[in-house]
C-alpha cells in the first residue's frame, strides 16, 4: 500500500503543530475553499486536495489535523498519528511528509519535526510564515538547518500568491532520501529538547524572546478586569451589530422579493400554478433569504475573532467559570461556533481532550442560539417588540435579542452543572492550551469563509427548504374546500387537519394551529418555520395575501403571550434533524441522541408553558 | 518551588515535571510542549477568577494551564545570567527581572 496505485500521483501529507498555518498552505496549494482559523485544532476533518505540478505531475495532498506530538492526547492527534504510521484503515501511508513549522515559533515546532523524522518517511520541512519571522528580525540559515536535520528545508508564505513556489518546485524533483526509521520512544524528551536547542544555536538568530506586540496586547486583553470587560463589550457589540447593520440590506431584499412576487403574479393567470409560485415559493423562500445579511454579519465576527487568535484568550478568561459549571475553557470555542450552527460546533468538540467534558459540551451545544433560530427571533421581535431606544443608548429590539441569547447560555450552564452531578469519575481535567500569536485576519480567508457560509445557507434554502415549502403548500392546498365553504380554504386542507390535531398538545402553551403546522417542517430546519408561517398565512388570506407582510399579520392575530411563548420555545427548541444526526455520529450512541432530544423538548415545553402563563397573567 | 507558586513576571528555570499518576498523560504533554529541565519559564498573568488558570510562557510560546497542571512543574527562580534571554516585557519588566536575579544570586 505504500506506493500509490497511480504510479505518477505523488501522495503527500501536511503535518504540523496547531497554528502553523498548515490549512492556509493547503488552500494555497490546492485552491480549495475551506475554513482557515487560528485556534488550536481547527482541522478536525479529513481534507484532501489535488493539483498538477508545473512538470505535469499529479500531487494528492492530505491535510492532517494539527498535532503537538505523536503521543496523541485527542481524537485529532490520534488520526494524525495513525495516518503517519500507516495504521489508519483505508488510508495509504503518504509518500512524502511535508512537515510545516511556524518560522516564528521554531522552538516548539522543531520538536515535532524531530519526532516525525523518526518515522523514516521521506520528508520536507516547510518554514511557513517566513515573512512574519523576517519582520521580527528572526534570521534562519536554511542550509545549516537542512544540513543538521538531514532533510530539505524550504520557505513559504502561505497567505501570499506564489508563496508556496519553492515547495511546489520540490514536488517535481526526486523524493529526498528517507531518514533512518527509529522507534518513537528511542530518544528521551530531554534529549529531543536538547537537540532542538542545538538546531536553534546552529541555524537561527533570534533578536527578542517574543513579539512585543503580543505582550502589549495580552497585558490588556488578559487583564482580570479589563479583559472580562472587553469580552463582554465585544459579545454585546456583536449581537447589536447583527440587528442594526443588517437592517438596510434586509429592507432591500424584502422590497426585492415583494416586487418580484407581484411581477410574477401579474404575469400569470389566477390558478393553481400561480398559487404555488407566489404563495408557496416566493413567499416561503423570500421570508428566509431575508435573514442572510444577519447570518453573514454573525459569521463575520466569529471568523474574524477566530483568525485573530483572540478565541483561546477568551477561553482562558472563562475557563474557571465554565469549569465550575462542569465544562472547560476549551468548550468555549465549540460553543461559540454553535451560535452560528450547532453542527460545526459539535464537530469542533473533537479538540476537547477529556471525554467527559466533550460529552457535556455536545449535550449543551444545541442550547446556544444558532443562526437558524435568528429568522424566528427576528420575525417575532420585529412584530411584537416596539422599536425604541432604551436608556438613550440601546435598541430595545437588540436588547431583547441579547436576552434571548443570554437565556440560552444560562440554561446551557445550568444543564452542564446538573450533568456534573451524574458523573462518577471526578479526576481533574486538563486545560493545557496554546495561546497563539495575534494575527491580522487575512481578508481573503475571511471572504472565503463568508462565501462558504452564504453558499451553505442558500443551498439549504434551495434544497431542504424549497422541498419542504412545496410539500407544505401541497398539504395546505389540498383537499380543496367543499362547495359553499365559509372559512378560508386552508381550514379544510391536510395541513389544517394536522395543525388542529397538534393544537390539542400545544394549546396549553398558547400556540394556535398555524404555529403547530409550522413546527413540523421546523424540525427539519428551524428557519423553515418562518417560511412555513408565511405560506400558511398567505394561503389563509385573500388572493393578494402576498402583498400583506407576515410580521404585521401575526402582530394583529397573535397575543403578546403567544409570541413570547414561541420565543421561549425556540430558546430550547427541539433541534433540527441534522443536529441530532451529528450528535449520533459524534457520540456513536443512539442513547445520547435520544436523551438530548428528549431533554430539549421537555425544557422547551416547560419554558413556554411558564412564559405563556406568566405573560397571560400580566397582560 | 512549584510553577503554581511562582509570582507573576518572575523568570524561573524548570527543574522537573513530575507525574501525578504513573504514566501521567498531562505530565507527558507538558514535556512535549517544552516544559523540560533547563528551560526558562515565567507566569504572564493569572485568570480573573481565583487566579486560575494561569498563562505561562516557556520559550516563545504562551500556554494556559490550570493550577493543578502547573503544580506538576518544579521550578527555581532564575539568576540574571542564566536567563540570558530577557523576559518578554521589555523596559517595564527589566527592573523586576534584575531585582529577582540579584536576590537569587545573594541566596546562592
Amino acid at each position: 500500500m505504500s506506493v500509490a496505485q497511480n504510479a505518477s500521483a505523488l501522495r503527500i501529507a501536511l503535518v504540523g503543530n496547531p497554528n502553523c498555518g498548515k490549512t492556509a498552505l493547503f488552500n494555497r496549494l490546492t485552491g480549495s475553499r475551506q475554513k482557515v482559523a487560528n485556534y488550536a485544532g481547527v482541522t478536525v476533518e479529513r481534507k484532501e486536495g489535488q493539483f498538477v505540478s508545473p512538470a505535469g505531475r499529479t500531487v494528492r495532498i492530505l491535510d492532517l489535523p494539527g498535532a503537538y506530538s505523536l503521543h496523541s492526547a485527542s481524537l485529532d492527534e490520534a488520526i494524525t498519528r495513525e495516518v503517519c504510521m500507516g495504521q489508519r484503515p483505508g488510508e495509504a501511508r503518504p509518500d512524502l511528509l511535508v512537515s510545516v513549522v511556524d518560522a516564528t515559533n521554531l522552538r516548539l515546532h522543531l520538536r515535532f519535526v524531530l519526532e516525525l523524522r523518526r518515522l523514516g518517511l521521506p520528508m520536507v520541512v516547510v518554514l511557513n510564515m517566513s515573512d512574519a519571522a523576517a519582520r521580527r528580525g528572526i534570521v534562519i540559515d536554511r542550509d545549516a538547518l537542512s544540513q543538521a536535520l538531514g532533510v530539505p528545508v524550504v520557505q513559504t508564505v502561505a497567505v501570499k500568491r506564489d508563496g508556496a513556489a519553492a515547495l511546489v518546485k520540490l514536488f517535481d524533483e526526486t523524493l529526498p532520501p528517507a531518514p533512518p526509521a527509529q522507534p518513537l520512544d528511542s530518544v528521551s524528551e530531554l534529549d529531543t529538547h536538547a537537540e532542538v536547542k542545538r538546531l536553534l544555536d546552529a541555524a537561527v538568530t533570534m533578536p527578542t524572546r517574543t513579539a512585543r506586540f503580543d505582550d502589549a496586547v495580552d497585558r490588556v486583553v488578559l487583564h482580570p478586569v479589563f479583559g472580562l470587560v472587553i469580552l463582554a463589550v465585544l459579545l454585546f457589540f456583536m449581537f447589536q451589530a447583527v440587528f442594526s447593520w443588517a437592517e438596510p440590506m434586509m429592507d432591500g431584499i424584502e422590497a426585492g422579493v415583494h416586487f418580484f412576487g407581484e411581477w410574477v403574479g401579474g404575469m400569470m393567470p389566477d390558478g393553481m400554478l400561480k398559487s404555488l409560485l407566489v404563495d408557496g415559493l416566493i413567499a416561503g423562500l423570500g421570508s428566509v433569504i431575508v435573514f442572510l445579511p444577519q447570518i453573514l454579519i454573525l459569521f463575520l465576527f466569529i471568523l474574524t475573532l477566530e483568525e485573530s487568535g483572540y478565541l483561546p484568550r477568551a477561553a482562558f478568561l472563562l475557563d474557571r467559570l465554565m469549569m465550575s459549571a462542569g465544562l472547560s475553557g476549551r468548550s468555549f470555542i465549540p460553543l461559540l461556533s454553535s451560535f452560528a450552527c450547532a453542527i460545526p460546533g459539535i464537530m469542533a468538540t473533537r479538540t476537547i481532550q477529556d471525554p467527559r467534558d466533550r460529552l457535556t459540551t455536545i449535550l449543551v451545544a444545541p442550547l446556544m442560539t444558532c443562526s437558524a433560530r435568528l429568522p424566528v427571533y427576528a420575525l417575532l421581535i420585529g412584530a411584537f417588540i416596539p422599536e425604541r431606544t432604551v436608556a438613550g443608548l440601546f435598541n430595545l429590539q437588540g436588547l431583547v435579542l441579547f436576552v434571548l441569547y443570554v437565556a440560552g447560555i444560562v440554561s446551557a450552564l445550568l444543564v452542564a452543572y446538573v450533568l456534573k452531578w451524574f458523573r462518577r469519575d471526578r479526576t481533574d481535567h486538563p486545560l493545557l492550551m496554546e495561546l497563539p500569536s495575534y494575527r491580522v485576519p487575512n481578508p481573503r480567508d475571511i471572504g472565503i469563509g463568508l462565501w462558504e457560509r452564504a453558499r451553505i445557507f442558500l443551498a439549504r434554502v434551495g434544497k431542504v427548504i424549497l422541498t419542504l415549502t412545496v410539500l407544505l403548500w401541497f398539504l395546505a392546498t389540498f383537499p380543496s374546500p367543499p362547495e359553499g365553504a365559509t372559512m378560508p380554504p386552508i381550514d379544510y386542507s391536510f395541513a389544517g387537519m394536522i395543525g388542529r390535531a397538534l393544537e390539542h398538545v400545544f394549546a396549553p402553551i398558547g400556540f394556535n394551529w398555524q404555529i403547530c403546522i409550522a413546527l413540523v417542517p421546523g424540525l427539519a430546519a428551524r428557519e423553515v418555520a418562518v417560511g412555513a408561517l408565511a405560506t400558511v398565512y398567505a394561503l389563509s388570506g385573500s388572493d393578494d395575501a402576498v402583498a400583506v407582510q407576515l410580521a404585521p399579520m401575526i402582530a394583529a392575530q397573535w397575543s403578546l403571550a403567544t409570541a413570547l411563548s414561541l420565543l421561549a420555545w425556540y430558546v430550547f427548541a427541539p433541534q433540527c434533524i441534522s443536529t441530532l444526526a451529528v450528535i449520533r455520529r459524534e457520540t456513536n450512541s443512539w442513547k445520547v441522541m435520544a436523551a438530548s432530544a428528549a431533554y430539549l423538548a421537555g425544557l422547551a415545553y416547560l419554558a413556554s408553558f411558564i412564559t405563556y402563563r406568566v405573560a397571560l397573567a400580566l397582560t | 518551588m512549584r510553577l503554581s507558586e511562582l509570582p507573576r513576571r518572575t523568570v524561573a528555570i524548570v527543574k522537573s515535571v513530575d507525574d501525578a499518576t504513573p504514566n501521567d498523560p498531562v505530565a507527558r504533554r507538558l514535556r512535549d510542549l517544552g516544559f523540560v529541565p533547563g528551560e526558562s519559564v515565567q507566569i504572564v498573568t493569572f485568570g480573573p477568577f481565583g487566579k486560575d488558570p494561569l498563562v505561562a510562557q516557556v520559550g516563545y510560546t504562551r500556554f494556559a494551564l490550570r493550577r493543578s497542571e502547573a503544580g506538576r512543574i518544579a521550578v527555581e527562580v532564575a539568576t540574571a545570567t542564566v536567563s540570558s534571554i530577557a523576559p518578554a516585557g521589555q523596559a517595564g519588566t527589566a527592573d523586576t527581572a534584575d531585582a529577582s536575579g540579584s536576590d537569587a544570586q545573594r541566596i546562592a
